[in-house]
C-alpha cells in the first residue's frame, strides 16, 4: 500500500487513541481530508521542482509509537548540549521520556503538546494559536491531522525563560522503518525571551521520515531564538515546517545547521504583523556523499518599518545536491523595508550541484532590498599560501570553510553551542585543530 | 643550504626555467633579479612548492634532500618560507589566528607540542613590534583591506613569526614607500643570521641598499646568466638590462 494510503485509511485507528470531542479534533478531521485531496508534493510544484520525495515515500514506515522505548542518557548524552544548563523535552520514537527530560510550570511552560492538548488550563492558548499560521498545504496538513505529540512552550508577558530549551526527538531504529510527526506550539507573548536548540537523531541506520511542524508566535517586543541542528545519519529524512508570527518590535532569528541525513526539507516561513520587526535568517549547510539540503524561505513583509536579514552559506562535496529557494515579498503597505538575502556556496566536487533561486515580489516603491547568490570553488592561490606557511591540505582547506561560514557561526548567542557546532563542523571535515575565529 | 641543479620547470606546456643553477649557503643573502618575464616569480614559487608548476629537470636539494616530492607545507616545515609577490587576501580569518594555527601546525609535523598561549602572545607583541605593526591590525582578516605597503609589512612579520631557515623575498618591495621600506628591510636584517639564507627577488635596486647581498644573479630567459658582488646590481640599476641581453646574443 501505498503510504497516502496507508496513512489515510490509519487515521480511524488514530481517532480511536484521542479524545474526538475536543475542538481540535475538528481541525484534525479538516486536514486529513485537505491531504488526501493533496497527498504529498511531487517535482511537478514548482517549490518542490529540485526535491523528489518518491525514494523516501517507499519505505513502510510505522506510524505510530507502538511501545515506550528508553534510552539511557549517558549513551546519548554526546546529542545534548550537557555542559549547559537547560530544559528538555525530550522524545523517543515519538513518545515522551520523562527520564531523560526536564519540563518546568514555574512561571513558564515547557511541556507536552499531548498535555496541552487536553487540559483546559491550556485551552485559550490553543483556540488562539493552534494551527494558526501553519498553511494548508499536503504536509503541513498530514502533521496537523495526527498531531498529538511535540513540545509546547509558552512563556506569558515580561518573562525571561531563565534558560534555553532543548527539543530533541530520538529514533532508536527498533522499527524497520519509521515516521515520526512531531507537532511543537511556542507562543511568546510581550517583552519575553526564550531560546530554543532542537534536534532530531536516529540510533540507527534505518529509515526515518520525520514531517516536523512548529508554530511560534512572538509577540510586542519579545525575541525569540531558535537553532536546529540538523546532523542526522544517512538514512533519515527530515521535512521540517517551521512557521513564524512576529508582532511589533519583536525580534526572531532561527539558525539552520544542516551538516547531515539524508534528504533535508526545511520550510521557514516569517510572518511580519507589525512595525519595526527584525527577522533573522541565517544557515550553514555543509554535506556529502548524496545527502540533499532544500532551504525554502519565505519572509512575507507586511507592515512599514521591518527588516529581515537572511544568510545562507552552502559547501557541497561528492555528489551532494543543495537548493536555496528564497521568498520575500513586500507588500503595497509595507514601505520602508530592508529585506536582505545572500547565498553563498562552495563546490567541492565537480558532481556536487546546488540551485538557488532567490524570489522577490516587491509591491512597495520606498524599499531597501537586495540579494545575492555566489557559487565557486576554494581558491587555490589561498590554499597554496596557507600550505606554505606549514598548514596542512586538509587544515588549510577546513581553515577556508571555517572562515567562509563564520560570520554565521559568528551569530550564534549562546556559546557552549556554538562551541558543540564548532566541533561538529571539525569532525565533518576531518580535522582535529580548534579554530577560534 | 640550498642547491638548484640544472632546473628546468614549465607551466601549462610553456618552459620558462630552461637549465637554472643556484647555490646558497647558510648566512648568505642573494639577489636574484631580471627583467619582467625572465622567471623570477617561476623560482619562488617552485622552491615553495607550488603545484602549477612542472619541474622536467635537474633537481632543488633542501640542505641535501631533493625537495621536487615535497608538498608545500612540508617544505614550510623545513624552514622554507615566501613572502608573495600579491599576498592573498583571506576574509574571515585574523592575522592572530592565522599564525597560531601556522605555528602549531609546523610545531606538530616537527614533532613538538603546541606553543603555549602565553609563549604565543608574547612572540606576536615582540615581532609586531619588530615591524612597527599596531595590534589591532592583528585582529583584522588576513590582508584583507590591507594597502599594498601593509600587505608586505604583514608577509615580513610572517617571516619573523616563523623564523625560517631559507627565506625568498618575492619582490617584497613593491608597493612600499620609502619609511615601509626602511621598516621591512631592517627586520629582515633582524632576522638574518648564521643558520638561515635570503634570497631577495627584487627589479630594483633600492630594496638592496637596505638588505645587502652577499651575492646578485641575473635572471635571464629561464637562465642565471650572469653572478656577481653587490656592484653588480649598482650596474644594472644604471645600465639596465639591455648589455647583458647583448652579451648572451653575442
Amino acid at each position: 500500500m501505498e503510504l497516502k494510503d496507508k496513512l489515510v485509511s490509519s487515521f480511524l485507528a488514530f481517532e480511536n487513541t484521542i479524545n474526538i470531542d475536543a475542538p481540535v479534533h475538528d481541525i484534525r478531521s479538516q486536514a486529513i481530508k485537505v491531504f488526501e485531496e493533496k497527498g504529498f508534493p511531487t517535482k511537478k510544484e514548482e517549490a518542490w521542482k529540485y526535491t523528489s520525495l518518491n525514494a523516501v515515500l517507499k519505505h513502510d514506515y510505522s506510524i505510530f509509537p507502538k511501545e515506550e522505548n528508553a534510552l539511557e542518557f549517558k549513551d546519548v548524552k554526546k546529542y545534548f548540549l550537557y555542559d549547559l544548563d537547560t530544559y528538555k523535552i525530550v522524545f523517543i520514537d515519538g513518545k515522551y521520556s520523562s527520564h531523560l527530560s526536564e519540563t518546568t510550570h514555574d512561571k513558564i511552560d515547557v511541556c507536552l503538546m499531548s498535555s496541552a492538548l487536553v487540559h483546559d488550563k491550556y485551552k485559550p492558548i490553543i483556540d488562539n494559536y493552534f494551527n494558526k499560521i501553519a498553511p494548508k498545504d499536503g504536509l503541513t496538513s498530514l502533521n496537523t491531522a495526527f498531531s498529538k505529540e511535540g513540545a509546547y512552550i509558552y512563556i506569558a508577558k515580561n518573562k525571561l525563560a531563565d534558560k534555553p530549551i532543548q527539543i530533541i526527538h530520538f529514533s532508536t531504529g527498533k522499527e524497520s522503518a519509521q515516521m515520526l510527526q512531531p507537532r511543537n506550539l511556542i507562543v511568546v507573548e510581550e517583552n519575553s525571551h526564550v531560546q530554543i536548540i532542537e534536534r532530531h537523531q536516529s540510533l540507527t541506520d534505518n529509515p526515518v521520515l520525520t514531517n516536523a511542524v512548529t508554530e511560534i508566535f512572538v509577540d510586542k517586543r519579545a525575541i525569540v531564538d531558535y537553532y536546529k541542528i540538523q546532523n542526522d545519519n544517512q538514512n533519515a529524512s527530515l521535512i521540517d515546517n517551521t512557521y513564524i508570527e512576529q508582532q511589533a518590535q519583536s525580534l526572531a532569528s532561527v539558525h539552520t545547521f544542516a551538516f547531515g541525513g539524508n534528504i533535508t526539507r526545511n520550510n521557514l516561513n516569517f510572518y511580519q504583523k507589525g512595525e519595526g520587526i527584525d527577522s533573522v535568517l541565517n544557515g550553514v549547510t555543509i554535506i556529502e556523499g548524496k545527502q540533499h539540503v532544500d532551504h525554502n524561505t519565505l519572509v512575507h513583509h507586511k507592515e512599514p518599518n521591518c527588516e529581515s536579514h537572511q544568510d545562507y552559506k552552502g559547501i557541497f562535496d561528492e555528489k551532494a545536491t543543495g537548493v536555496f529557494n528564497g521568498k520575500i515579498i513586500v507588500d503595497k503597505e509595507a514601505q520602508k523595508t530592508n529585506a536582505f538575502q545572500s547565498n553563498n556556496n562552495i563546490l567541492l566536487s565537480d558532481k556536487a550541484t546546488i540551485n538557488s533561486k532567490p524570489q522577490l515580489e516587491i509591491f512597495a516603491d520606498d524599499v531597501k532590498c537586495s540579494h545575492g547568490c555566489t557559487i565557486g570553488q576554494l581558491d587555490d592561490n589561498a590554499l597554496f599560501y596557507m600550505k606554505s606557511r606549514g598548514i596542512g591540505e586538509k587544515e588549510a582547506r577546513a581553515l577556508l570553510m571555517y572562515a567562509f561560514a563564520n560570520n554565521v557561526l559568528e551569530s550564534v548567542k549562546i556559546p557552549q553551542l556554538k562551541t558543540r557546532i564548532n566541533k561538529l563542523i571539525a569532525n565533518k571535515l576531518g580535522v582535529s585543530i580548534g579554530f577560534d575565529l | 643550504m640550498l642547491e638548484i641543479k640544472d632546473l628546468h620547470a614549465s607551466v601549462e606546456g610553456k618552459e620558462i626555467l630552461k637549465g637554472l643553477n643556484l647555490n646558497v649557503k647558510a648566512g648568505e643573502i642573494h639577489a636574484v633579479m631580471g627583467p619582467n618575464g625572465a622567471g623570477k616569480s617561476t623560482l619562488a614559487n617552485i622552491i615553495a612548492g607550488k603545484e602549477e608548476y612542472e619541474v622536467t629537470g635537474g633537481g632543488i636539494l633542501l640542505d641535501g634532500e631533493d625537495i621536487e616530492e615535497l608538498a608545500a607545507e612540508e617544505r614550510a616545515h623545513k624552514g622554507v618560507f615566501l613572502s608573495f609577490q600579491y599576498p592573498v587576501e583571506i576574509p574571515g580569518v585574523t592575522v592572530t589566528n592565522f599564525m597560531k594555527t601556522a605555528i602549531n601546525e609546523t610545531r606538530k609535523a616537527q614533532g613538538l607540542e603546541e606553543m603555549p598561549a602565553k609563549d604565543m602572545l608574547k612572540k606576536i607583541r615582540e615581532k609586531s613590534e619588530l615591524l612597527e605593526i599596531d595590534r589591532k591590525f592583528l585582529s583584522r582578516s588576513l590582508n584583507e583591506g590591507f594597502s599594498g605597503g601593509e600587505k608586505k609589512r604583514n608577509e615580513i612579520f610572517q617571516m619573523a613569526m616563523m623564523e625560517p631557515k631559507l627565506a625568498i623575498l618575492d619582490e617584497t618591495d613593491s608597493g612600499l614607500d620609502i619609511d615601509a621600506l626602511r621598516i621591512v628591510a631592517n627586520g629582515v636584517n633582524k632576522l638574518k643570521g648564521e643558520n638561515n639564507a635570503i634570497i631577495v627577488i627584487t627589479h630594483y635596486q633600492r630594496l638592496l641598499d637596505h638588505i645587502v647581498p652577499d651575492y646578485v644573479h641575473v635572471l635571464y630567459d629561464g637562465k642565471i646568466v650572469k653572478s656577481g658582488s653587490k656592484e653588480l646590481a649598482l650596474e644594472l640599476e644604471e645600465k639596465g638590462y639591455d648589455w647583458i641581453k647583448e652579451e648572451i646574443n653575442a
